[in-house]
């Protein structure tokens, strides 16, 4: 009678240790943008191998703030970090997954993707020249759309954030105007408009102010239905927001060279203009090297088997190619011992 | 001598004990540690208050030391603030935090002085209860609420049938056309300052009903028998007995209106820049560029100077604050020189 309890209770004691053993716990901290997708990730490898994965969505500039600090495993962050300035703090970074920004309006009886804009006229949009939607640079670039008579509500964010860093980089970069006065950063200097805290806020805004424009995450535009427009891109072709105009843009980035790429107007016949990726950042030389084992391991997973769940939540998974570029730079990441950290 | 007179009552009263000992009276020793320990616990709890606020000073004095350094006092009168260009100024932000709590004292003042007169001397019993459980409740609402129905259903509102109406009013008419000018979205300083009255008034609104309900019925119905109207009870009897709860009250809600967060960031707009006075402009409050900007914020001047302005907001309260005390010494100074 005693016997085969014992035994289960060994066996017990043994699954207890030996995953105990092998759950190292990972903690990250950074951008707010990819943090659903983190969570499902780390839901999801939680399942399949007992690891725990722990982010916090802190906001990329906290996030690089408690990685220089060693505080955390991993950090995110939308804006990637200058190849000096990573060598500056000994980190190395890596893409995890690409996303789009998506200018989006709100006039009456105007359809999603009916309005084409330049990278031109949304910069002026923003700077405050174009300040009536039948602006002639407007009703010129789209023929035959009823664009009304009325002053255009510009809508951005309040809050500092990887969002707006892409959109003022795409507009530091096709406005020459933008790139003087205001420039570019997860906070800038607005000179118009009024601020929504987060993306939330400004697709709230948007909805509920008529005539106005503002940008959002691809997933707000999807989830909302909000009406996007058509951006022309450096190909010149006016471009529509979709998974497939997310990879274009980033397939034309030049990886092998730095992982420093902001992917706004990229080359590619249907590329979207206004394209970022998202980074994960590690120190290069590593006290803890089971953790960063464990972080790895964690990324290498997601990269094996976290596409489709970037799909569900509206984000566009990296190509093939760049996955094997950052796993060669894995390499770079090494323990005490001078070794490469393990990851597979 | 009147030193002297505890001394000898205790002398006085040792006298008159029956059995002369040896040893002093042992009935304060009952409990003397629990004695101690409660001292010890009450003076603790009253310098960790100072203690942290001691600290506090000290922590945003440190960290905006670099923003201190760089711009002095120079920072509260200048109004760029460009994370681009790492320059930075908190005039914007000052004024939408000065300026939206002056209009929400304004609104709720005169509100919550007639929700509390209307429930302690005007409401008919079975509706005081109800009503002051209602106002109580207001003050429950997190702000939030406050926040996304101020921008989702009372802007829109304030656009259309408050802002273009004056617009039309005063085009023309030098100040007041500049006072109500802008893009109509209803978004920015007064729209932030109404949404802060209706946060405040809650508080108000409860603390002067309280006051009012303590003053001594006799005081009044003294007063009502000399044939004074309940006006007159209430400007000549009951402000008077209770001006100290009444400015309290108003410092409470002035206090949270400085410090409002949440709801504000929604209405106000954040928006940096100081084109017009406009009312109807979007602006900036402290609380709500901290709230925004500083998880984003880049360590060096950024930071900074968020610190910087948080150090502002702490002043400002405090200068309120002693303005408070200062107004109410000098009412009872000239409560002294009238009798």
């Amino acid at each position: 009678m005693n016997f085969p309890l014992i035994r289960t209770a060994v066996a017990l004691a043994m699954t207890v240790g030996a995953s105990a053993a092998m759950a190292q716990d990972v903690t990250g901290a950074g951008a707010s943008f990819p943090a659903p997708l983190y969570a499902k990730w780390a839901d999801s490898y939680n399942k399949a191998t007992g690891a725990r994965i722990n982010y916090q969505s802190v906001g990329s500039g906290a996030g690089m703030k408690q990685i220089r600090g060693k505080t955390v495993d991993f950090g995110a962050s939308d804006a990637p970090l200058k190849d000096d300035e990573l060598a500056k703090d000994g980190l190395v970074q890596f893409p995890t997954v690409i996303g789009g920004v998506i200018p989006v309006v709100n006039i009456k009886g105007i359809a999603a993707g009916q309005i084409k804009l330049t990278g031109q006229t949304l910069g002026d949009i923003y700077l405050g020249k174009i300040t009536k939607w039948n602006d002639p640079a407007l009703t010129a670039l789209n023929p035959g759309v009823p664009l009304p008579d009325a002053t255009i509500s510009v809508v951005r964010r309040a809050d500092g954030s990887g969002t707006s860093f892409i959109f003022t980089n795409y507009l530091s970069k096709v406005n020459a105007e933008w790139k003087a006065k205001v420039g570019e950063g997860t906070a800038v200097n607005w000179p118009t408009g009024a601020g929504g805290k987060g993306n939330e806020g400004v697709s709230a805004f948007v909805q509920r102010l008529p005539n106005s424009i503002g940008y959002v995450e691809y997933a707000y535009v999807k989830q909302n239905k909000m009406t996007y427009t058509q951006l022309k891109n450096k190909d010149g072709n006016f471009a529509s927001p979709d998974d497939a105009a997310f990879k274009s843009a980033a397939a034309g980035a030049d990886w092998a060279k730095s992982f420093y790429q902001v992917l706004t107007e990229q080359p590619g016949k249907d590329s979207w203009p206004i394209t970022g990726a998202t980074f994960i950042m590690m120190h290069k030389a590593q006290d803890k090297p089971a953790s960063a084992t464990a972080a790895l391991k964690f990324f290498e997973w997601a990269y094996a088997n976290g596409d489709k769940a970037a799909t569900d939540l509206e984000y566009v998974a990296l190509p093939e190619a760049v996955k094997n570029l950052v796993r060669k730079q894995w390499g770079d990441i090494k323990g005490a011992d001078g070794k490469a950290i393990a990851f597979k | 001598m009147a030193a002297t007179l505890p001394a000898s009552h205790y002398d006085n009263d040792k006298m008159s004990r029956s059995e002369p000992t040896g040893r002093p009276p042992e009935t304060r020793k009952s409990a003397p540690w629990a004695d101690t320990v409660f001292s010890a616990l009450a003076h603790g709890a009253a310098i960790l208050t100072l203690l942290l606020l001691a600290g506090i000073i000290i922590s945003l004095l440190v960290g905006a030391a670099p923003s201190i350094k760089a711009y002095g006092l120079s920072f509260l009168w200048t109004s760029d603030w460009d994370p681009v260009q790492n320059k930075y100024g908190g005039l914007v932000m000052i004024y939408g935090t000065l300026m939206t709590s002056f209009i929400a004292l304004l609104i709720a003042v005169p509100v919550s002085f007639g929700i509390a007169l209307f429930l302690t001397e005007l409401s008919p019993n079975w509706l005081r209860r109800p009503l002051g459980i209602a106002v109580e409740l207001l003050a429950a609402v997190p702000s939030i609420v406050y926040g996304m129905w101020g921008l989702l259903v009372f802007s829109p509102v304030l656009a259309t049938y408050v802002q273009q109406p004056l617009q039309s009013l005063f085009a023309g008419v030098p100040v007041l056309s500049t006072l109500v000018s802008g893009a109509p979205v209803g978004i920015g300083i007064l729209s932030a300052g109404i949404i802060l009255a209706i946060m405040i008034i809650p508080f108000i609104a409860s603390v002067m009903r309280d006051v009012f309900a303590v003053t001594p019925p006799m005081l009044k119905e003294s007063s009502y028998a000399l044939g004074s109207t309940t006006w007159e009870v209430v400007f000549k009897v009951v402000l008077p007995y209770t001006k100290t709860g009444v400015i309290g009250g108003i410092m409470l809600g002035l206090g949270r209106a400085l410090g409002e967060t949440m709801a504000v960031t929604f209405v106000i707009g954040n928006f940096n820049q100081l084109n017009s006075l406009s009312l109807f402009e979007a602006a900036n409050s402290i609380s709500s560029a901290l709230a925004n900007e500083f998880a984003e914020a880049g360590e060096g001047l950024h930071q900074a100077s968020l610190i910087y302005l948080g150090l502002v907001l702490f002043f400002i309260t405090f200068v309120v604050l002693s303005l408070s005390r200062l107004l109410l010494a000098r009412l009872k100074k000239n409560e002294g020189a009238r009798t």
